[in-house]
């Protein structure tokens, strides 16, 4: 008499593993469910955005307004509100009743300006929120890092503040958008200027902030400053978060330099700046020059931080409050009488970011990431305030006029903090897709 | 050469906010003998002293501001101005150094309540349990401040007079590159002055004379029948005030956020071991000394001999010191070697 080797429990056993195997590794898979696709709202009444933004460290200041913008984005895209670029965008295929007939809901998520953890809430929205559009950030290595988990996920990331190259650059993704200008940008638009500025013989140090935007800004401000005839004295990283800067600006005093550029954004950038000032370095003359200091990325939040400091220096910027075309004034008016005060660069690119996702689906007819994403490649539109603004297909970046700005000396008001120098018309910051290098990969 | 000054004069400063924080450390293991990693905490409790009284002092009515149009703004008077006009500009201006007054007592409160609800039960408990129960507690302090006061750094500047910097240069006969801030020179006389109070205050009163013989042999000051454990008790509240003071001063050099304690604590801590624990002088020379070592590891003649020396340094230092004089530079023999 033979027993059988199988028994019940054994049965059920390898059922529920083989099961549990089966499923697990797909739902990172994009397009996992045949046609359907990764947290499809299908016949549900509402959809759900994920929001995810530095709510904690460096960079809080400008996820707290990044938030502010959603929130105020989602009121417009469900017809709440006076619609702010609703008013102004065109083409316009948004309706104010939500996107597709279905109220816009939201999550959020606190990237805390770190890659994990960033990572980590991004995944959460999408696993256990449901979220269908992933978009915030503040930090370049954090903008990478969820681009690319929505990639594998198959689920679109609108990137926040995101500045580094590498963002629509090596590590672009198909799944991937940036509304907001790039280093290489930056580099462009501030080169002419500082040779207006400053002439052609400087001698420049950079403090730069230890990370891929850093990285990334130093490369083309020395590439634009070196072409102009500057000379490069020395480029010291320094870790993000330092917040004690002086054995980094002590150096400077007696290397030879006459301008210091300082890499660093956010409260790096407070403290370097600060403590740079404190340090005496504005009143000094080298090489018979005054001694000048450039933040190449600006915005008004860490201008209200520097105080006084910030006065007379030059850097570029995103987009300001003060410009006056329609969208721009239509935004700040909007936000404005929401908040108390006006939107921030952070603030500009997310809320915008979140009306095109929301008109490319429109466009689009449907959720399917790969038909919004062919929606959004090579989309033109204006009205939303940079000028006639384009989403380039080859590499998910948004090409538009950049600004040129400087710490305002005489402030009209508390938040008059920056005065346009100069509006960098597109084409002279616009480069090959090749420069940056990167491939998008595939929607399917 | 004018380097060398500069970085020296870096690193003293750096060294005397360790050094205050390390004092007080060494001060609570040399008498109670707890290893208090909330120690951090109360640093940054002192920084949101000030924070707290530049938010008083500047308590401000809303005035529509008719510069912008796009929508109802408002903008910030403080009353201070209103009710003493320049009066009150300048006290708000003065708002760092004045909050010093507030900071002693609440900061040896701080420390009493500290110690007597929490500190205490944990006397006779392993060191691992007393390094829990304190880290424990400096997150819940953290958490706390974080609630109140938010997560960003909170711009806390010093008065206009001592805003700019001093040619130091000049008193050596150096050249004119050789500058210093004002409130950062301030900052090193000030930690030498607290410093210097602690120790007279040990050496030369009968308190402090009770609690050096409490920690050379507490048994024997007990059986004199001198209430030990209560000085211990004031001791730990001197050195809450110490660290508090320390958190205080260097507000304008570092605006605080809820996070500054933790980034002293382990570096701190590091200057307590390499000091000797339980060592005062030895928390003050190795605070001094580790602080100018990292700021000279920061320079970029010694960053391209050794990349990335600067982050480093510190605690390269603590490992070579823990391998060879595992008591210290200047611990008493047997401390950490058995």
């Amino acid at each position: 008499m033979s027993k059988t080797k199988y028994t019940r429990r054994g049965i059920l056993k390898s059922g529920v593993t083989l099961g549990a195997a089966g499923v697990a590794p797909s739902f990172f898979v994009r397009n996992a469910w045949a046609q359907d696709f990764t947290n499809n709202p299908g016949n549900a009444s509402s959809v759900t955005l994920g929001f995810n933004v530095p709510q904690t460290g460096a960079y809080a200041d400008e996820g707290a307004d990044e938030l502010r913008a959603y929130q105020l984005a989602v009121k417009h895209i469900n017809g709440e509100g006076d619609g702010g670029m609703l008013n102004t965008m065109a083409p316009l295929s948004l309706k104010g009743n939500g996107i597709l007939g279905k109220k816009v809901e939201y999550v959020t998520g606190d990237t805390q300006t770190k890659s994990d953890a960033a990572r980590a809430s991004a995944k959460r929205m999408i696993e256990k929120d449901g979220a269908i559009m992933i978009t915030g950030g503040s930090s370049s290595g954090v903008a990478i890092a969820v681009q690319s988990l929505c990639h594998e996920a198959g689920v679109i990331f609108m990137a926040g503040l995101t500045h580094s190259n590498d963002t629509t650059g090596k590590d672009k993704r198909k799944y991937g958008f940036r509304h907001f200008f790039n280093t290489e940008m930056s580099g462009a638009a501030l080169g002419p200027v500082l040779e207006a500025e400053f002439g052609k013989d400087r001698v420049a140090y950079h403090l730069t902030a230890d990370y891929t935007w850093g990285w990334s800004q130093e490369g083309s401000i020395k590439k634009y400053t070196e072409a102009l005839g500057w000379q490069t004295n020395a480029a010291v990283r320094t870790p993000l978060g330092a917040g004690d800067f002086s054995q980094y600006i002590t150096p400077v005093l007696n290397s030879g330099a006459d301008v210091l550029v300082l890499n660093h954004y956010g409260k790096d950038m407070v403290n370097s700046l600060t403590q740079a000032v404190q340090f005496g370095l504005r009143e000094k003359q080298v090489n018979g020059k005054q001694f000048q200091i450039v933040v190449p990325l600006f915005s008004r939040l860490m201008a209200q931080g520097a105080g006084e400091n910030i006065k007379g220096i030059l850097g570029s910027t995103n987009w300001n409050w003060s410009l006056d075309d329609a969208g721009s004034q239509a935004f700040v008016k909007s936000f404005g009488a929401e908040y108390g005060f006006p939107p921030s660069q952070a603030a500009h690119t997310c809320y915008v970011q979140a009306l095109l996702y929301a008109n490319a689906v429109e466009m689009a007819g449907t959720f399917y990431p790969c038909e919004v994403i062919n929606a959004l490649e090579g989309f033109e539109f204006d009205g939303t305030g940079n000028g006639p603004t384009e989403y380039r297909a080859s590499d998910h970046q948004c090409f538009k006029d950049v600004l040129v700005v400087q710490g305002n000396e005489n402030p009209s008001s508390q938040f008059d903090l920056l005065e346009v120098v100069q509006v960098v018309p597109r084409a002279q910051v616009e480069y090959p897709a090749e420069l940056l290098g990167g491939e998008l990969g595939s929607c399917a | 050469m004018d380097a060398i000054l500069l970085q020296v004069l870096n690193g003293l400063d750096k060294g005397g906010a360790y050094a205050l924080i390390a004092l007080g450390l060494t001060l609570v293991f040399g008498t109670l003998g707890v290893v208090n990693f909330a120690h951090g905490a109360l640093f940054m409790l002192g920084a949101f002293c000030a924070v707290t009284f530049q938010k008083i002092m500047t308590l401000s009515k809303q005035v529509k501001d008719e510069s912008i149009t796009f929508f109802d703004a408002y903008k910030e008077v403080p009353y201070l101005e209103i009710w003493f006009g320049d009066t009150g500009a300048a006290f708000i201006d003065w708002v760092v150094p004045l909050s010093i007054f507030m900071a002693i007592p609440v900061m040896l409160a701080i420390g009493l309540i500290m110690e007597r609800g929490l500190i205490q039960y944990f006397y006779k408990r392993p060191h691992a349990e007393q390094i829990l129960v304190t880290f424990g507690l400096a997150i819940v302090l953290q958490e706390i401040v974080k609630s109140f006061f938010g997560a960003n750094p909170i711009p806390t500047p010093a008065p206009d007079i001592v805003a700019g910097s001093a040619n130091i240069g000049a008193l050596f006969g150096l050249g004119d590159s050789v500058v210093y801030p004002y409130w950062r020179l301030i900052y090193l006389a000030f930690a030498g002055i607290v410093i210097f109070s602690v120790f007279a205050f040990l050496q030369f009163t009968t308190f402090g004379m009770v609690v050096r013989a409490g920690m050379a042999d507490r048994e024997m000051v007990g059986l004199l029948g001198i209430n030990v454990q209560r000085r211990f008790t004031i001791v730990f509240g001197i050195a809450a005030v110490v660290a508090g003071l320390a958190g205080v001063m260097y507000t304008p050099i570092l605006p605080p956020d809820y996070h500054m304690g933790m980034d002293f604590l382990v570096l701190s801590f590091v200057v307590v071991v390499v000091g000797g624990m339980g060592s005062l002088g030895g928390a003050v020379a190795a605070g001094f000394l580790l602080g100018i070592l990292q700021s000279f590891a920061s320079m970029n003649e010694v960053k391209a001999i050794i990349p990335g020396i600067d982050q480093i340094i510190i605690y390269l230092v603590a490992v070579i010191i823990l391998l060879v004089r595992p008591r210290g530079l200047m611990g008493r023999r047997g401390v950490m070697e058995d």
